[in-house]
């Protein structure tokens, strides 16, 4: 099993005949990923890649009956697309947009509350369940079919965690890129939830950052119903106060915030705390023993 | 991107914010025409010269003074204009002051104690929705106030679907101890306030103090706004309040090539694609002995052209004693990223530091294979874990 997506997802490309959106729907579906078409208004009733276009994602739905949509929409229209899947039902949203403005998530987080999507990124790599489905930008090649699930808020530095597990022949069940701006869709905590839930994951790695309280609120909740041994390592131990390092959430605010502070934290919750990026895989391998 | 606080106030004035007025002036002779102007506009007898500089704790380091006379504007504003003033966001080197602000004294005398309060709008991450935050203990540093006395730092979350109600703009005045007039003057504030930062797609705007004056008026005194870089598309007119001068050149270079910038005060350099990898190749140098001198993301485009902007600016910083360039290959192919390095370490000659390259992922050995037949003096190596040891080999 794995969590999200599977072989038997249905999946759509919104901003499906754009350049990203083509050359990474093409590796989606080189990979062996279900995807059953795509939108770009005013391209509808044309083909791409061997697949429909539609107008809008309520066409798309009803002639595939789609249920997940992953965006490659520019930023400034990444907003609109978003809540257009959730109007027309789709059940998950990878957005892998990045630079959608602040304000515009705002508004995309509260039009969500009151609907049954569920948002993965924006600015995000995307979700894979290796072997099975991939809905993102990742390189598939270095993945691997198994049972670690992982959850990060960055996109290579993913990449070499997943690499890492891969070399030292630990496959993932499910990789969840939730993206690394300051409002997003699902939380750390929340991916935990799903991995923590499902049967064939049997250890989860958390890669966090600097800015917020995603992890530490995600370690707390392990402390205390946490029953799979978790690895974390948060990035920006060396990062100064008050600078943003690359994402837009990747700012030290108070105190709290600091990757020190929230090593400290997993580390009390029994979360198997690694300093350097460099022995995650490794860690993950004495934890599972 | 962060602005001026005369460019802040205007913001506020535009959106019906009552502020302390204040005319900008680049010279002594701009300072005093300046204050005669706000004299007849305002009928202040005092001025206060504020520099203009992005950074905070001006007061402290001589930013902010009281001119009593004209005479005293003439004197204060040579010695400010032109200076490097010092505060604790400034660094020790300072900002050059390049324009002031001549300000109307709002501290006079009057019939009523007057009240410095703390007001700010921001996103509360944790929930997606914006914040109003405030207290009344103003005028003083916030992070303070809220160490010593967090039960005087209140909270009103904007609820996105409705926007700011007016019983939350009286929640506020009714907490900030305000009745009579002042109350109504206080509920109009917040929501000008409000709707300056909505309208601008701000980050943060906070207002430090905000000031009761003596005969019962609120006004900005101060205003500190960011904003949002990925809105800037909406507003062109904001994104011509852009101060280059006030940014650090390197990272302005960067910016112009693509790269994510931030100068540090370390001693290797290092170039990494994404963010998150970025940070985490600070900390492995750190971990191998050595201090990250810079944080520099290359994105999705790594290549020869940008591989030598980036080269360039980590290497006019003469701490740096080593680079490190960690380059994880998914879309872009690691040989192809290791020709741009040979291409640029090539075109940059004489690089007398070492430079340290890992490639992984797509094409990783056919990179590490082109560094290694260069015949240049570039160290190649494939995991993260021989990176980290060369570098704790060469610090």
């Amino acid at each position: 099993m794995s969590v999200l997506i599977d072989q038997n997802s249905k999946i759509i490309v919104q901003g499906f005949t754009g350049k990203e959106g083509t050359f990474h729907a093409g590796q989606m579906i080189e990979y062996g990923t279900p995807v059953v078409g795509g939108v770009t208004p005013g391209k509808g009733g044309t083909i791409h890649l061997g697949l429909p276009v539609f107008n809008t994602v309520a066409d798309a739905v009803e002639a595939t009956e789609a249920d997940t949509s992953v965006i490659f929409v520019p930023p400034r229209f990444a907003a609109d697309a978003i809540m257009e899947a959730a109007d027309a039902g789709i059940q998950l949203i990878v957005a892998i947009s990045e630079g959608i403005p602040t304000s515009d998530m705002i508004k995309v987080k509260h039009y969500l509350a009151s609907r049954k999507s569920r948002l993965i990124g924006p600015n995000c790599p995307g979700v894979i369940s290796p072997g099975k489905a991939k809905a993102g930008i990742m390189p598939g090649f270095i993945h691997k079919e198994g049972s670690i699930g992982v959850v990060s808020r960055s996109g290579t530095l993913t990449y070499e965690a997943v690499d890492q597990l891969t070399k030292l022949g630990l496959g993932q069940s499910t990789c969840i890129g939730i993206g690394g701006d300051p409002v997003i869709g699902t939380s750390t905590l929340e991916a935990v939830q799903l991995l923590m839930a499902d049967n064939d994951t049997e250890g989860i790695v958390i890669i966090g950052e600097i800015g917020g309280d995603m992890e530490t609120e995600a370690a707390r909740w392990i402390k205390d119903h946490g029953s799979k041994p978790v690895v974390g390592f948060i990035a920006g131990q060396t990062a100064p106060k008050g600078r943003r390092m690359g994402h837009a959430g990747a700012i030290i605010g108070g105190k709290d915030d600091t990757a020190a502070a929230k090593m400290k934290v997993m580390h009390e919750c029994g979360i198997h705390v690694v300093e350097s990026p460099a022995e995650i895989g490794a860690t993950m391998k004495r934890a599972l023993k | 991107m962060n602005i001026h606080e005369y460019q802040a106030k205007a913001i506020l004035k535009q959106n019906g914010v009552q502020i302390q007025e204040g005319i900008l002036a680049h010279s002594p002779k701009e300072a005093v025409k300046a204050a005669r102007q706000l004299q007849e506009q305002t009928g202040t007898g005092w001025w206060v010269l504020k520099a203009q500089i992005h950074a905070g704790g001006r007061g402290k380091g001589g930013g902010v003074k009281l001119a009593k006379s004209i005479e005293d504007v003439e004197k204060l504003s040579s010695e400010m204009i032109g200076m490097q003033l010092v505060t604790h966001q400034t660094g020790k080197e300072g900002k050059k002051v390049r324009k002031i602000l001549v300000a109307q004294d709002v501290y006079y005398p009057g019939p009523v104690k007057k009240e410095e309060y703390y007001m700010s709008v921001l996103l509360n991450r944790k929930t997606g929705r914006d914040t109003i935050m405030y207290s009344p203990e103003g005028g003083m540093d916030i992070e303070e106030v809220a160490d010593k006395t967090p039960e005087l730092i209140f909270k009103e979350e904007i609820d996105p679907g409705v926007g700011l109600l007016p019983f939350q703009a009286r929640k506020i005045a009714f907490n900030l101890g305000l009745s009579g007039n002042v109350f109504k003057e206080m509920t109009r504030f917040v929501t000008s306030l409000y709707r300056a930062y909505r309208g601008v797609d701000a980050s943060l705007f906070e207002i430090n103090p905000v000031l009761k004056t003596t005969d019962e008026k609120i006004l900005a005194v101060d205003a500190k706004v960011k904003l949002d870089d990925n809105a800037l598309f909406r507003h062109a007119e904001l994104a011509e309040m852009r101060d280059v001068e006030e940014e650090d050149a390197a990272e302005v270079e960067a910016g112009k090539h693509n790269l994510n910038f931030v100068k540090l005060d370390g001693n290797v350099g290092c170039m990494v694609n994404g963010a998150g990898l970025a940070m985490a190749t600070m900390d492995i140098i750190k971990l191998s002995g050595g201090e990250p001198a810079n944080f520099l993301d290359v994105g999705g485009g790594a290549n020869a052209e940008t591989v030598e902007a980036g080269l360039k600016i980590i290497l006019n910083d003469p701490s740096v004693k080593a680079v490190l360039i960690n380059i994880f290959g998914g879309i872009v192919r690691c040989d192809r990223v290791a020709s741009g390095v040979v291409e640029a370490y090539k075109k940059l000659g004489n690089i007398d530091v070492p430079v340290i390259v890992r490639l992984q992922g797509t094409n990783a050995e056919q990179g590490k294979q082109v560094i290694d037949d260069s015949g240049l003096k570039v160290r190649s190596a494939i995991t993260l874990q021989e990176a980290a040891a060369i570098v704790k080999e060469v610090v």
